[in-house]
Formats: C-alpha cells, structure tokens, sequence
C-alpha cells in the first residue's frame, strides 16, 4: 500500500477553514445528505420518546456515577487486569503514551501493526510517531483506511471518511492498490479494501485497538464494531495494545447493557452492531489463537483537567456517538476537517480545549449558534451549550485572574477593550441609578454612538440607541414603568 | 519507573477533585433491571415466540436463518454446505453438535478440526479454510445475536477468519434481550477470556453510507435454530 502523505491542520486556523468550506458547494451536499441520514437512522430507533428519556437517564447516571468513583475504579479495574495477566500503563501525555507503544513493539521485535478503530490513538498521532520510527500502522476500519491512503484524517468520529464520495474513493483505490481498477461499485470497493488488508492482518506482529468501554467489576473491555476488523486486530497477531482515554470505565458489566444500547442507536441507528466484544484476558494456557501479550494504555491527555472542575467535568461523560455532531447546523454545514481537532463537532468544541488548551482552539466554543441539538439528542445527557458558554467564560477571562481551576491557555480571546465594554454594561445594567442616568445619556447623545463597534459591526449594521427610551414613551401614555 | 509516577500523578490530580458519585451503585441496578423489566411482556416469552424474534432480527441482519429439530439439522445443513460448495469446513468434532454434523458431511466436505495453534497455520487458516461452525453459548431474541464463548475446540477466529460462519443456538436458550442474558448468565461473575456477541455478517456501511457485507469478517452467516420438539410443544401448553 502506498499512500499520500499525511496534512497535519492547526485547529487556530479554523475560521478560514470554515468559510472555505462554506464555499465548497460538493463538501456541503454530501455532510448535508450523511446526517440528514444518520439523523432519520437514530430517530426510527427511537420510536418511542418515554423509552429514550428513561434509557437517557440510565446512561447519565452510570457515566456520572463512574465519574465520581473515577480514581477507585481505575485502580480496580487495573487490578482485575492485571490478576488476568494483561499489562497496564499509565500516560499523563500524548507523547508518553506513544513512547509506551513504542517501547512495547521495540520489545517484541515488531515492524508491522494492525490498527482497529480508536479515536485516542488519533488524539496521540501515534502512526505518524511510529512511522518516523520504522515501524508501520495500517488502519483497517474501512473508513479509517480510505482516510489513511488518501493521506487525511477522520472526518467524523463514527464515519472516518463520510466526506469523500465513492467515485473519489475509487480513483483513490485505483491509484494507491495494485491491480484495481476504477469503479464506482460500494460492494467491489469494499472487496477490494477487504483484499488489500487480509494479508496485512495475518503478519501483523501488534493488533491496536481503542476501548469502547471498560468494567471495572470484571475487568472486561467492551469492544463494538460492525466490520470484523476489531476482532481480527485484537485476536490474530501475537500481541494486543488497547488504548483508552481515562473516563471509559464504569463500575460494573451490567451498567454497560443500557450504555451499549444508547451508543449503537444514537451513532449509526442500529438496534446492535454486528459485533460486540468482549475482552478479559490474554490467550490461556489452553487456547489455540488469541494475543500471548495484552496491554491496555490508559491515557490522560488533559481530561483531568476537565475533570478537576465540576460542572466541566460532565465532559467525560461521552460514549462518543457522534449523534451532536450529526445534529449539528455547524458542523453539517463546515464538516469536520475545518474544526482541525481529532473530535470535530459539539463534543469535539468542548473535549479539545481540555487536549490542547483553549490558546489553540479559542474559536471553537464560540462557533456554535447554541441552538442546543447537540444537548437534546446527548445519549448521556451532556449539557452541552452549557459548556460551551462556559468555556467561552474562560476564554475570554483576563489570563491572569486567579481561579480555583485554572484551563489551559485561560484567557486566549481576552481583549482589554471588549472586557472594559462589558464591566461598564454590566455596572449599568446591575444599578438602577446607573442605568437610568446611562439611559439618559444614550437616548440624548445618539449622535455620538460610535460607527464601529468591536465584533458587532463586521456584520451589521451599528446599534444607535432610540431618540427616546420605551419607559420615557410609556410615561407620556400615563402607564408606569 | 516513569509509568509508575504517570500512574500516581494522574490517580493524585483525579483524587483532588474530590469528585463523589451523586446516585448510589445500588439506585442504578435497580433503575436498570426495572427499566429493562417494565418493557418485557408480563408473562414470559414462548419458545416459539423467541424463535420468531429471532428470525426475524437475524433476517433482517442479512444472515440466513435454518429451523429443525435436533434430529434434522445436521442433514439439512449437510444439504445446504454441498450447495454452497464448501470444502473445507473447521469444526469442533469433539462437541455432541459438531459430532453429528461430521457424521452427516457427504465426502466432498473436509471437517477440519481447529489442532495447533494459529501461528502453526495462519496462512493456511486465511488462505483454504470456507466456513466455520460453531455452537453459541445461547442466544438474545430481541437483536438476533449470537452469544459465542470462544474455547479450545472452537477458538477465536473460527467465527470470524472464514467467509462463511454457521452458527448453531439451542432454541432453549434464547434471552429476550441483552440485559435478560447478562443477567440469567451472571456474566458479572466472571467472563472468559473473549464472549463475543455476533448479530449477523460483518457489515459496513463508511463508504457513502451504502451498506456492504463481508468488510473483513464473515461475508455470509447461517443460524440453525435448534428446536427441540418437547420444548416447543411444553411451551405451547
């Protein structure tokens, strides 16, 4: 396999990415047709809205009971693990946790690995860290291959190259895999996506997967795929590496029965995936096939800092679904190459700023209209709009105000002109004295009112205040204020 | 020595918040089993209602789906492997189930049994072998899945390495649903090294959200629902 080499985005750059993808007129029409799809799959799932509210309390409950024992059922967890013989390894950073998988494959003598789908090892780049180090990563997510060969990244969460129409896909194919002629057909690309990865399964020396969800009462990783790939990259080579964020655990097996419902229903409307599996050990003295080795990484990236705040810390909850970004006015309309973030869409606005601070994604939680889909239709009750408002607090707090949880990059959109607007609005509105004289002096000296005004006249036109105030009107009507 | 101390920073940052759980362990277990309760039929669903179910979730899964009697399903699916032209088939002879569908193989099927370990013959394993059959541990109506516990006659990869996986689930054994079967099983008790849940071929639906079989597991599936003619006829009274 070849493949083009891979554009790493900035996520700074996001309002250019977006208007140009405004203007991409194929761009719109196949996210506007994918999640006007995916929006009718999830609502025939759903027909009944008392079972879905009840369902969306569940959830919530088991995500947020898990969060407040966090640390306890790490440890718990880590110790089921380890009891069964799987290696556990903790990485505070991206970087670590790369530099653990490294020194894994170093140990093993691998070249070669097998990826199934996992959203962290995107968070890690961990292909292109172990590419610059001689050894290769093949994804094998159809979605996630198309992705890797056409040298891009993951679009969506759930559906990696939801942008990119079967025609393109085609001449990419043509162009990249041996003896593949063009076509258009969905069933011979996938035969053919099928046939270049079957080999690259049976010699692949590491089998990478992420985690879907982890107990912590048995110490199983719950796996959920519909393709096959996962379990052939967790079961066929010698050696099995599970990467997973921090928050996926919960305290116990059955909690996951209703949170694997509300994943599958909301992500792709499926009553179920194909597969579901399920993970507690390495291959047994007895067994015939199965990894010898499994390591499971637990990664940190910056959700501690989420999690160190309480309303933030709601964050954690997501079983990353993808159903906000399908929901989403923005992301429908940009995609999710313009965000420049590994999670585009509602969650990725509110999980990014904790991966990679808000001085780099500053623009992120204001470029939501906050209409609030994306919390209406939260499998697990994030308050999403609420969160972004909240972030965009702390973007815009002065850098060195001193708060009991301090975000990383605090104050990125801080502007000493617009902040002295707003402490002079916010006096006069909270003094009644001081707002009746600043009525006073608005309505008498309208002339005055500046043409430009910050942020609001790059669109509008300027605010003038009215000749005279509605309670002035109001009065000469003898009605009271 | 660096993992260690990632360990205790990350364990001391998540202890700082001191986060609490605002719904007890115990609130949840029961808001599970009496969501899961209060939407099942009030008497218990019939053998032959659970058989139907399951069909039908499977079919529209896209797997095919057989019903006999423990008598007449090893022939029937003898019939059908021949038809399909299958000739290599891995199969656990040791199992009652796998004995007697062996015995009911005409000569052109090889019933090849799982023997060594799969880096003794990965190759051969992906490159020669048709089909694999295997006997589910039970099964949930509801979706229409396979509740399959990999062991050393039926190992891992011989529900998932062949374009064909046949699998067979008592009709007896049949859950209502996910939470029914967790449950019942007391899957909370201890789980083996690999429980896998497979609810029809392998699928895919990441190019234009056109759906498409055999991604890179099983591109055809069959389910032979065994129905035993005391139990269908004990449910029936």
């Amino acid at each position: 396999m070849t493949s083009a080499p891979v554009h790493f985005v900035p996520p700074t750059d996001f309002k250019a990415r977006a208007r140009a993808a405004l203007q991409d007129e194929a761009l719109r029409k196949s996210f506007r047709g994918a999640m006007d799809f995916l929006q009718a799959k999830r609502s025939v799932q759903f027909p009944d809205v008392e079972e879905l509210e009840a369902l969306r309390d569940l959830g919530e409950a088991v995500r947020q009971h898990a969060l407040g024992r966090l640390p306890e059922l790490l440890v718990e967890l880590e110790a089921k693990l380890t009891a069964a013989g799987v290696h556990v390894h903790w990485a505070e950073t991206a970087d670590e946790a790369n530099r653990i998988i490294h020194r894994i494959a170093t140990a093993s003598g691998a070249r070669k690995i097998i990826k199934g789908k996992s959203m962290a090892s995107e968070e890690m780049e961990l292909n292109h860290y172990l590419g610059a180090r001689g050894i290769e990563c093949i994804e094998s997510d159809m979605g996630e291959y198309i992705v890797q060969v056409a040298g891009e990244k993951p679009s969506h969460i759930v559906m990696p190259a939801i942008h990119k129409t079967r025609g393109q896909i085609g001449k990419l194919f043509e162009a990249h895999i041996p003896d593949t002629p063009y076509t258009e057909d969905v069933d011979e690309l996938i035969q053919t996506g099928r046939r270049a990865l079957r080999r690259a399964f049976a010699e692949a020396d590491i089998g990478i997967s992420g985690v879907n969800f982890a107990a912590a009462d048995t110490g199983t990783l719950w796996l959920v795929e519909n393709e096959g790939n996962g379990r052939l990259s967790t079961t066929v080579p010698a050696v099995h590496i599970a990467i997973m964020g921090i928050e996926k655990v919960v305290a116990k097996l059955e909690h996951i029965v209703p949170l694997s419902s509300l994943l599958t229903r909301s992500a792709t409307g499926q009553p179920i995936t194909t597969y579901f599996n399920l993970i507690s050990s390495p291959r047994r003295a007895h067994e015939l096939d199965g990894p010898h080795e499994v390591h499971l990484v637990l990664l940190d990236n910056g959700r501690t800092q989420a999690y160190a705040d309480e309303t933030l810390r709601a964050t954690l909850q997501c079983i990353r679904c993808g159903a906000c970004m399908n929901h989403c006015p923005v992301y429908t309309r940009i995609g999710g190459h313009a965000y420049g973030t590994t999670y585009p869409g509602p969650i990725g606005k509110i999980i990014s700023p904790h991966l990679l601070g808000l001085d780099a994604t500053a623009d992120l939680p204001s470029a939501s209209t906050l209409c609030g889909a994306c919390g209406d239709v939260c499998p697990v009750r994030i308050p999403i709009p609420k969160l972004l408002v909240r972030l965009r607090t702390e973007a815009n707090r002065p850098p060195d105000e001193a708060v009991v949880h301090p975000l990383r990059g605090q104050g990125a959109r801080y502007s000493r002109r617009e902040h002295i607007v707003w402490r002079f609005w916010t006096g006069a509105f909270s003094r009644p004295r001081a707002y009746r004289m600043f009525r006073w002096l608005a309505t008498r000296l309208r002339a005055l009112t500046p043409r430009r005004q910050l942020g609001w006249t790059r669109h509008r036109v300027p605010l003038k205040p009215a000749p005279c105030s509605l309670s002035e009107l109001l009065r000469e009507r003898d009605q009271p204020e | 020595m660096t993992t260690l101390s990632a360990r205790e920073r990350i364990l001391g940052k998540l202890r700082a918040a001191g986060a609490q759980p605002p719904i007890g362990v115990a609130e949840i277990d029961t808001a599970i089993n009496a969501h899961y309760s209060a939407r099942r039929p009030t008497r218990p669903m019939s053998i032959p209602e659970s058989v139907d179910a399951m069909r039908a979730a499977l079919t529209t899964a896209h797997a095919e789906v057989i019903c006999a009697s423990a008598a007449s399903w090893p022939a029937q699916l003898a019939e059908r492997l021949t038809a399909a032209g299958v000739q290599r088939l891995l199969i656990d002879p040791e199992t009652p189930e796998g004995a007697a569908l062996t015995g009911a193989l005409p000569d052109s099927i090889e019933a090849l049994p799982f023997a060594a370990p799969i880096e003794a013959w990965k190759r051969e394993l992906f490159e020669t072998v048709d089909a694999g059959f295997t006997v589910a541990r039970s099964g949930i109506a509801a979706t229409g899945t396979l509740i399959v516990a990999p062991d050393r006659g039926s190992p891992r990869t011989m529900s998932l390495v062949p374009p064909l996986h046949i699998a067979l689930v008592r009709a007896s054994s049949l859950h209502p649903d996910l939470h029914s079967a967790a449950k019942t099983e007391r899957w909370s008790a201890g789980m083996p090294t690999n429980l896998v849940l497979i609810s029809g071929p392998s699928k895919t639906s990441d190019i234009q959200q056109t759906l498409a079989y055999g991604a890179h597991g099983p591109r055809w599936m069959w389910v032979v629902i065994v129905i035993d003619r005391i139990e269908a006829d004990g449910a029936d009274q």
